[in-house]
């Protein structure tokens, strides 16, 4: 998939002139005490895959079900193409959902189940079997079709899920965590499914996921999400470039978290003390931290350099020892300790054997980045 | 073959050997049996000491003429249609009134979950008798339901429902309701929720997602409790004897009068043979279900 291409040509949500397809305004939702859902607003535009992603109980699934009818805000309003959908029931919505569960029928066949949605709106006989072919073919099950549920496997389950609730040819698909029940590489390859799928048909995507790579590979953009409030909401490469807090910036992949105050430079650049008598750390951010006390310098360990010799043309140099090795195969991280304690991982690909490699344990080596490689945060 | 699997094999046949297959055996023998003024009332006996003439002897006086006799006279077989009628009849209702009951339990809250369950199965901790007699004070003429129902004004004249056909049914609805939710409330208990949000998702009204998903997954329960409450009800004699009428004719009730108040043990045990294989019917019929159960369980 042209991932790259597709966030260059599609971006509704950078087109003022574009108006949602779902829209949240200042939504809150109370179970008893419980606030599953603080005061959220969000778009969400047509033909996107947008993705909620969280720890479980962040409200990610509550938020997803208010879609799909299933609950009712306490307060605030959600509009689907400019609708406002709380009177709304989930039967009388153009929003299809497809459950953690599957929820596939034990007493219908394979047929019955994609037809089900379809018999519901009284369509004539033919018009529900030529759409039930046709998404039985869209998802591959051709063989399968006669079977029941728990006659096929897990995977098939999973299809026969996305082709019931896409029968109906929704505005917008609800997907409750739909790869969860799949073995990792079962869950690679259907990813790629779901997005090419997601683009024949032109439904919008919502999907539910803990599975921040999942995420990645799916979404169009992220919604992180905690304790009932929307960190951040990006496309997938600026949540990994640059999150906009410590939270968002270790909840996605892994990161290396320096602490320190930062000072803003003549130049527009920040800078972070970070320790005695260390030279701080330069970086150039797009929304420089606010506060100057208690901020975070994030950078990714790929992008942090190990070197044996000080490098001559980097602005961020950093002496430290190697404390750990973790060889990946394709790659591998090292653990290096700075001479006040801070740890610090860099991550290199092993494009030379491993008996050629330079670096061992408690080699004192140089780290180093440029200057757009890291963030400084402040929250 | 080792002998520790025979052994363990052995225990469930030895079990239905000693304590089935023997006492049919003796019922069986004394139904082909005749009548006779005597300890035991029945003959011919069985007299070992007299050697292979003893046996032969024995042996030729044994007959099929009670089961000849069951079908002269037109109180059994009337008394075994009434039976079947009875018995189906209140399954029906005994399902209609246990399905809303289950179906109620499995979607309550979780925590209030086994406090209904106690409630079920609550009225097992008195005698079943005790229980019956209760219902002969609620509804006789003079019984609560009537003296309710006048002083509120709903009727003038008592209701006449004890030693009547209602009666029984209500009498047995009541007493087999248990054995009719408890599988059928299993059965609900473990339906996945989201399937019926799945219905309601794909357009379903909440009564046409009940009709289309609720009750045909919970077909296996709503049929186990069926076999559970038909056989039984099938032979049952208290139920029929306490809260019915004269007119009530039901097959228990005719095997107890000719047990104890007529003493023809060989006809009675003959009558008790022909309810056995009207049984093994419908038991046939539960085995094969459960089988299938199994079978798609896999």
């Amino acid at each position: 998939m042209n991932q790259t291409a597709m966030t260059e040509i599609f971006a509704p949500w950078e087109n003022s002139q574009e108006s949602p397809l779902i829209s949240f305004q200042s939504v809150t939702k109370n179970f008893g005490n419980f606030i599953a859902i603080d005061n959220v607003s969000l778009d969400i535009y047509q033909r996107e895959f947008f993705a909620l992603l969280g720890p479980s109980g962040c409200g990610k699934t509550t938020l997803m079900r208010m879609l799909g009818g299933f609950e009712t805000p306490t307060s605030g309003t959600i509009t689907i193409d400019g609708q406002d959908m709380v009177d709304v029931p989930p039967n009388k919505r153009a929003v299809n959902m497809m459950f953690q569960s599957y929820a596939l029928f034990p007493h219908l066949s394979v047929w019955d189940n994609i037809a089900f949605g379809l018999r519901r709106d009284k369509l004539p006989k033919d018009q529900i079997a030529a759409r039930v072919e046709e998404m039985i073919k869209l998802v591959q099950l051709d063989k399968f079709s006669q079977r029941k549920p728990h006659q096929i496997s897990g995977g098939q389950r999973q299809r026969v899920a996305l082709a019931r609730s896409l029968a109906k040819a929704p505005k917008l698909l609800l997907l409750d965590e739909p790869l969860g029940a799949l073995d990792k590489k079962l869950r690679q390859d259907t990813q790629f499914e779901l997005m090419d799928i997601q683009e024949t048909t032109g439904t919008t995507f919502v999907i539910v996921t803990h599975d921040q790579e999942e995420a990645m590979t799916v979404a169009s953009r992220i919604a992180v999400m905690d304790h009932g409030k929307l960190k951040q909401v990006d496309t997938p490469d600026r949540i990994y470039e640059t999150p906009n807090s410590v939270y968002v910036a270790d909840f996605i992949g892994d990161v290396n978290l320096i602490k320190g105050n930062a000072s803003h430079r003549d130049d527009g650049k920040t800078m972070l003390h970070w320790a005695e008598g260390q030279p701080p750390i330069v970086a150039e951010c797009p929304h420089a931290p606010s506060i100057e006390a208690h901020c975070t310098f994030s950078i990714r360990p790929e992008k942090v350099a190990i070197s044996r010799k000080r490098p001559e043309n980097r602005t961020n140099t950093i002496q430290g020892k190697i404390e750990d090795i973790a060889y990946l195969g394709n790659m591998s991280t090292y653990k290096v300790v700075l001479s006040d304690g801070t740890r610090v991982k860099a991550q290199t690909a092993n494009n030379r054997r491993i008996a050629r490699r330079e670096l061992s344990w408690e080699d004192e080596v140089w780290l180093s980045w440029t200057e757009t490689a890291g963030i400084i945060l402040d929250k | 073959m080792n002998f520790r699997r025979i052994s363990l094999i052995s225990v469930p046949y030895l079990w239905l050997l000693v304590l089935f297959m023997v006492p049919f055996g003796i019922v069986f023998k004394i139904s082909i049996s005749d009548y006779a003024i005597s300890i035991p009332p029945y003959a011919p006996t069985l007299e070992i000491s007299n050697g292979w003439v003893g046996i032969k002897a024995f042996l030729s006086k044994l007959d099929f003429e009670n089961y000849v006799f069951l079908t002269e006279d037109d109180l059994y077989w009337k008394a075994y249609i009434s039976s079947l009628q009875i018995a189906i009849f209140a399954t029906a209702l005994t399902l209609l009134v246990s399905f809303p009951i289950a179906y109620g339990m499995a979607n309550a809250p979780d925590a209030w979950q086994p406090t209904l369950m106690m409630l079920v199965i609550l009225p097992f901790w008195t005698s079943f008798l005790i229980r019956v007699y209760a219902w002969m004070g609620i509804l006789s003429q003079e019984g609560f339901l009537n003296q309710i129902l006048m002083n509120t004004g709903a009727i003038s004249e008592p209701l006449i429902i004890l030693n009547t056909n209602w009666a029984v049914y209500i009498g047995i609805v009541y007493t087999y309701c248990p054995f009719m939710i408890l599988p059928i409330y299993a059965t609900l208990e473990k339906l996945d929720t989201s399937l019926n949000e799945a219905a309601i998702d794909l357009g379903c009204s909440r009564t046409s997602a009940f009709w289309l998903i609720s009750v045909p997954l919970a077909k296996p329960g709503v049929i186990a409790g069926c076999f559970l409450v038909f056989i039984p009800t099938l032979g049952e004699f208290v139920i029929p004897s306490l809260l019915g009428g004269s007119r009530t004719l039901m097959i228990g009730k005719v095997l107890y009068e000719e047990f104890f108040a007529n003493r023809d043990w060989p006809l009675a045990s003959s009558v008790a043979v022909v309810l056995l294989m009207i049984l093994i019917i419908p038991i046939v019929l539960y085995q094969r279900n459960q089988q299938k159960m199994m079978e798609d369980e896999q």
